[in-house]
């Protein structure tokens, strides 16, 4: 079952000066869909059109059968779609347990003790860096509170631009190993990613993006496989497969 | 010598850091210099001067509480006059600032605060002339501190009065949700978004909960000193010298640096000159901006 997706989306920040140039992607319930593509090809800007940041020109973006191209950016978590921005993705002068409060009393009706609790179990550094401020973390420790402040909503879409950015490869592995089972809880993942062999390791299927628009789609490891997409947009090279 | 001046200082002081926490709050927020924040002050204590009246008509003459110059009107009059001037803020902001700010540069925004302080004074001055009232006739007998200090009753309650408004707003902005919104469009407005706050209901929180300050710091200058229509401009600079130096966006710092302008200017009285008071306030803000622009709590922008 479909539970994102878009049909011929356009966005830019500019009239008339698209940078997403009629993408459609699919995200089914729970899974993991991976959207790659050479710098330029619009990966962050598509799922930023996604999360209402770009404005959106054409196309259209639906939620679980419900159309939310024009919902603005602060009512779509509320609809249960999470984004993790690549950078600048926590409150750096708030300390942790602030930017985990903060995201949870959106929603008036939750129980704040029993979700930062919940939080804590699953994401045990944070519960030991509660009190500092998220700006002394460490490039990997915010990831994951960034992470962890769009888990504690229960979103049912997750969408993360390349968390593995300025992470050293055991906190990417760490990472994406969180990524799997945050998807094992019924959240479906929409990840773009640079690091194609990271990404595609953990998802279910992939999207190169080209010029705005999905150029390649399939299962994630068959992209890996296919020696002429990996050689021209994932920077794989023939013989270091 | 008499010490007087540190009381005087930290008394004007205090009206002084509470003015300044809406202006530190909509220069976070909503990122602008409000120029017009002066006249909100000067608004609030005229719409508690109509109120007092008002007041004291419906319910007849009510006595003073214990050794105050002033009662129950004035106070459920300052209740009036908060909500008045967060009244007229939101009305401003709807008529004015929002469509400028939606054009997205801050220098035409700041340059209609400037017209919008000329006409909410000149509107105070056709109303009410430029001649000063008081909301009581009644002296007030000062009593000995020690050092040769003494002090007013009124002096104690406004003193108190101030202490509780400032820690109920430190409370709001750290234990609520809407406060804690508020300082998290102050640091990341694009972040903020993506969280899930309603960016309108912070810039409502932040009008309603500065105008409302100014017009109880507006009463405050009422009571110890005047009513006048330049009231508000006339500590315009020394709060916009009071949130700089204690750090755009941290209301304990704007509190703490209004008391550290009110006893310099008290003490430039005391030391050099009278006229040298309204000297100070640029002194301070120009030593901050050139030795230390972010301020005592200040941080630095990214």
């Amino acid at each position: 079952m479909t539970i994102l997706s878009t049909r011929n989306l356009v966005a830019g920040y500019e009239p008339g000066l698209p940078i997403v140039r009629g993408a459609s992607v699919e995200v089914a319930a729970g899974e993991i869909v991976v959207v790659l593509g050479p710098n330029g090809a619009g990966k962050s800007s598509l799922i930023k059109a996604i999360a209402g940041l770009v404005p959106i020109s054409s196309g259209t973006v639906t939620l679980s059968g419900q159309d939310i191209t024009a919902l603005p950016a602060h009512r779509k978590i509320r609809e249960g779609l999470a984004f993790v921005p690549q950078t600048e993705n926590v409150f750096p002068r708030m300390s942790v347990e602030e930017n985990l409060r903060l995201a949870l009393g959106i929603f008036r009706d939750r129980d704040v003790a029993q979700g930062l609790a919940e939080t804590y179990a699953l994401f045990p550094d944070l519960a030991r860096q509660a009190r500092l401020l998220a700006g002394s973390l460490s490039g990997g420790q915010r990831q994951m509170l960034a992470a962890a402040r769009a888990l504690i909503v229960k979103p049912r879409v997750l969408m993360l631009d390349e968390p593995s950015a300025g992470l050293s490869p055991k906190f990417v592995e760490q990472v994406f190993a969180r990524l799997q089972e945050v998807r094992e809880t019924g959240v479906s993942i929409l990840l773009v990613e640079q690091n194609a062999r990271a990404a595609l390791a953990i998802g279910d299927r992939a999207y190169v993006l080209v010029e705005g628009r999905e150029a390649h789609e399939g299962p994630a490891r068959s992209l890996w496989d296919d020696p002429v997409i990996a050689e021209l947009y994932l920077g794989k090279r023939k013989d270091a497969s | 010598m008499s010490l007087q001046f540190l009381l005087d200082g930290a008394i004007s002081g205090s009206m002084i850091g509470l003015g300044a926490i809406g202006i530190t709050l909509t220069y976070s927020i909503l990122r602008f210099s409000n120029f017009a924040h002066g006249d909100l002050m000067a608004w609030g204590a005229y719409a508690a001067l109509v109120a007092v009246g008002a007041i004291g008509g419906l319910l007849g003459g009510i006595a003073p509480i214990g050794p105050l110059s002033f009662g129950l009107p004035l106070i459920l009059a300052t209740l009036v006059a908060m909500a008045i001037a967060s009244a007229i803020a939101l009305a401003l902001d709807w008529m004015l600032f929002a469509r400028l700010r939606a054009k997205g540069q801050a220098i035409i925004v700041v340059m209609a605060s400037f017209g919008a302080s000329m006409a909410l004074r000149n509107l105070l001055e056709f109303f009410f002339t430029s001649s000063p009232v008081y909301y009581s006739n009644a002296l007030q007998i000062a009593k000995p501190l020690g050092f040769g200090i003494r002090i007013t009753p009124d002096q104690i309650a406004l003193l108190a009065m101030t202490f509780a408004l400032v820690t109920v707003m430190h409370l709001y902005l750290t234990r609520s949700q809407r406060g804690r919104e508020m300082r998290a469009y102050a640091q990341d407005p694009a972040l903020a978004r993506v969280v899930g706050i309603d960016v309108r209901a912070v810039i409502r929180a932040t009008w309603l909960v500065g105008a409302a300050l100014a017009a109880a710091a507006g009463v405050m200058v009422g009571v110890l000193v005047q009513v006048r229509p330049l009231m508000g401009l006339d500590l315009l600079l020394p709060m916009f010298a009071a949130a700089i130096l204690g750090g755009i966006g941290s209301v304990p710092g704007a509190v703490l640096a209004g008391l550290v302008i009110g006893l310099s200017e008290a003490a430039a009285v005391q030391f050099i000159g009278a006229e040298w008071r309204a000297g100070v306030s640029f002194v301070i803000l120009m030593a901050v901006l050139l030795i230390r622009p972010t301020g005592l709590f200040g941080v630095t922008e990214r």
